[in-house]
């Protein structure tokens, strides 16, 4: 790794500190840095205490996580699918979760059913969507774009007939669909950090195979490359992850669409430095994110989706055009 | 040992038999051209030489190894696989390219060693493309970039070449500089066999030409014993002149419009 890329992963991983403790200290009550000190050394107020380490700090981990799972799995898919417009929702986990979600908050089963029933109907979508896509041994990735798209199209009309039918829970559901660490407790990080960072390190040690898989499937096996398989790992392990994210934050849209792209932009598209780069610029811009929606139109929270699509959509828009413009000047 | 022996080979998509008995057995390094009408089976001929396809029926040997018996891996250390030119959507450098072929002799989490270096830094410099290992691969231009999927084959070591129609999208320049660096590539010690679309070119370049038809090899061996009016006519079903070139001495093919106009022999 050059000096250059050295740099790089300095200052993301710098900004990420950064960025944790600008979350922990900004809110409804602001905390100041001597004081998270003094709670993290063990002393600090009894208010301090409760807000930092049942709130926020479990808060700014939970979403730095899931920013870092949904980029990670970004990342992957577009590479695997060879699809720019590739995100962790493309293969129905998002309608999936959203669809169980929905069941959940009709029949009122509180935060932990909602989040083991939206875990359920997202890989129960996925491998419906995966089976459709096998013939023989093999995986079509178009099949399993389209598969994806009309599954995804199904459930919405499901979930829009319930929430018609279901006008009081209307709402809490649109908010769900929408993202948000709001209910975060410890139980969550507990379970999801474990999946998230496995996950995402199961994928990452086949960067190199998907560097090859980028330049065609085919063209992968003649170098040796078990594409089959790698596709099958990355595929059912992108996929719990991206269960698992969704799960806890709801549907936040975006992030592994435009954390990847930016992240390419950055290092390049080899996937052994741009996987552990773009993990940490997703968990930087994730938990940034929320600390906005926290704070915009304090004391109301508003859901994390708005804040990552109004913020990550004109800046990416803005890359776009820059990068355009550099390659025009060639 | 035969570099390539293929015995009695059969292969079907589903109901449909594309490749229907082919056999043959190839002792020496040289260029092999296959050529054929689209639909002949040329490019299935070539995906089950290099195992990407399994046979129905009948097998490939490689070294006296049946392909069958090859893990993915070992495969890649015999066979490269040179494709169409194809247009990346990811800007890889040309030298993070070449290195790709490399994967065949590197363990999982096994970086690339001072060797790999060397052996790409080689493949780069036989191929004309040093130059380049900066660059996007998608800066180049079609040339350029099928010289650096050359070089990429020529890291994995591999002893036996395929390519298919590497040169159909190449202006004239291009297509011979490319061909002439396959033919010195075969000098080196190589088995390249390539699939073209251009008999003429075939003509000039390969040691011996296959010609495909439904499925079969209909005629084998130099291209002056290959490239006849009739095995012309009955491979394409065209009417065709077959004159002499006058540099290579070799058989130089041109349609005939019987029929329309008479074509004026100067």
């Amino acid at each position: 790794m050059g000096v250059k890329k050295g740099i790089y992963f300095g200052t993301a991983f710098s900004l990420l500190v950064f960025t944790m403790i600008l979350s922990i200290s900004a809110g409804a009550v602001k905390i100041p840095l001597q004081e998270i000190l003094n709670v993290f050394l063990g002393g600090g107020s009894e208010t301090s205490r409760t807000i930092i380490l049942n709130l926020r700090f479990p808060r700014a981990i939970e979403s730095a996580i899931v920013g870092m799972g949904l980029s990670v799995v970004g990342t992957f898919f577009q590479g695997l699918l060879r699809n720019p417009m590739a995100d962790p929702y493309v293969l129905g986990v998002s309608s999936g979760a959203a669809f169980g979600a929905t069941i959940a908050i009709i029949l009122g089963l509180g935060i932990f059913g909602l989040s083991f029933m939206a875990f359920i109907t997202s890989l129960m979508t996925v491998f419906f969507v995966y089976t459709i896509s096998k013939t023989g041994t093999r995986v079509s990735m178009t099949t399993m774009l389209l598969a994806g798209i009309a599954i995804s199209a199904f459930m919405s009309a499901i979930i829009s007939l319930m929430m018609l039918l279901n006008h009081d829970e209307f709402s809490q559901i649109v908010f769900w669909t929408m993202g948000g660490f709001s209910l975060i407790n410890w139980n969550h990080v507990a379970y999801s950090t474990p999946v998230i960072l496995i996950g995402s390190f199961v994928m990452y040690v086949f960067s190199r195979d998907v560097n090859a898989i980028l330049t065609g499937e085919e063209v992968a096996e003649h170098l040796g490359v078990n594409t089959e398989l790698v596709k099958k790992i990355i595929l059912i392990t992108g996929s719990l992850v991206t269960a698992t994210a969704v799960s806890v934050g709801g549907i936040i849209g975006f992030v592994g669409l435009i954390v990847p792209h930016i992240s390419r932009l950055i290092v390049g598209p080899d996937n052994r430095i741009l996987v552990p780069f773009s993990a940490i610029s997703g968990a930087i811009f994730l938990t940034f994110a929320d600390l906005l929606a926290r704070i915009i139109l304090k004391p109301m929270e508003i859901p994390i989706g708005i804040i990552t699509a109004a913020f990550g959509g004109p800046f990416f828009l803005y890359l776009l055009i820059k990068s355009k413009q550099k390659s025009e000047g060639m | 040992m035969a570099i390539l022996q293929v015995d009695k080979l059969h292969f079907s998509y589903g109901e449909r038999e594309v490749l229907r008995g082919i056999d043959f057995t190839i002792n020496k390094n040289m260029v092999i051209g296959i050529i054929g009408a689209n639909g002949s089976g040329k490019t299935t001929l070539l995906k089950n030489i290099s195992g990407y396809l399994t046979s129905t029926y009948g097998n490939v040997f490689v070294l006296g190894k049946n392909i069958k018996d090859f893990t993915i891996k070992e495969k890649a250390k015999y066979i490269g696989y040179v494709p169409q030119d194809i247009v990346y959507d990811f800007e890889f450098s040309c030298y993070d390219v070449v290195m790709m072929g490399r994967i065949p002799y590197l363990k999982r989490f096994q970086s690339e060693k001072k060797e790999d270096r060397d052996i790409v830094r080689e493949c780069m410099e036989i191929t004309n493309t040093w130059q380049f290992k900066d660059k996007s691969i998608k800066e180049l231009s079609g040339g350029e970039r099928q010289r650096v999927y050359i070089a990429r084959a020529l890291a994995q070591k591999a002893r036996i070449l395929l390519m298919d129609e590497p040169v159909s999208h190449l202006d004239i320049k291009y297509q011979v500089e490319i061909l002439s660096l396959v033919k010195d590539l075969s000098l080196k010690g190589i088995l390249v066999i390539i699939v073209l679309h251009d008999i003429n070119l075939a003509s000039q370049f390969c040691d011996e030409i296959f010609i495909m038809k439904e499925g079969k090899i209909i005629a084998s061996g130099s291209p002056g014993n290959v490239l006849t009016l009739n095995n012309i006519k009955s491979a394409f079903s065209i009417d065709v002149e077959v004159f002499e070139n006058p540099i290579t001495h070799t058989p130089y093919v041109i349609p005939s419009l019987n029929g329309k106009e008479q074509l004026k022999v100067v």
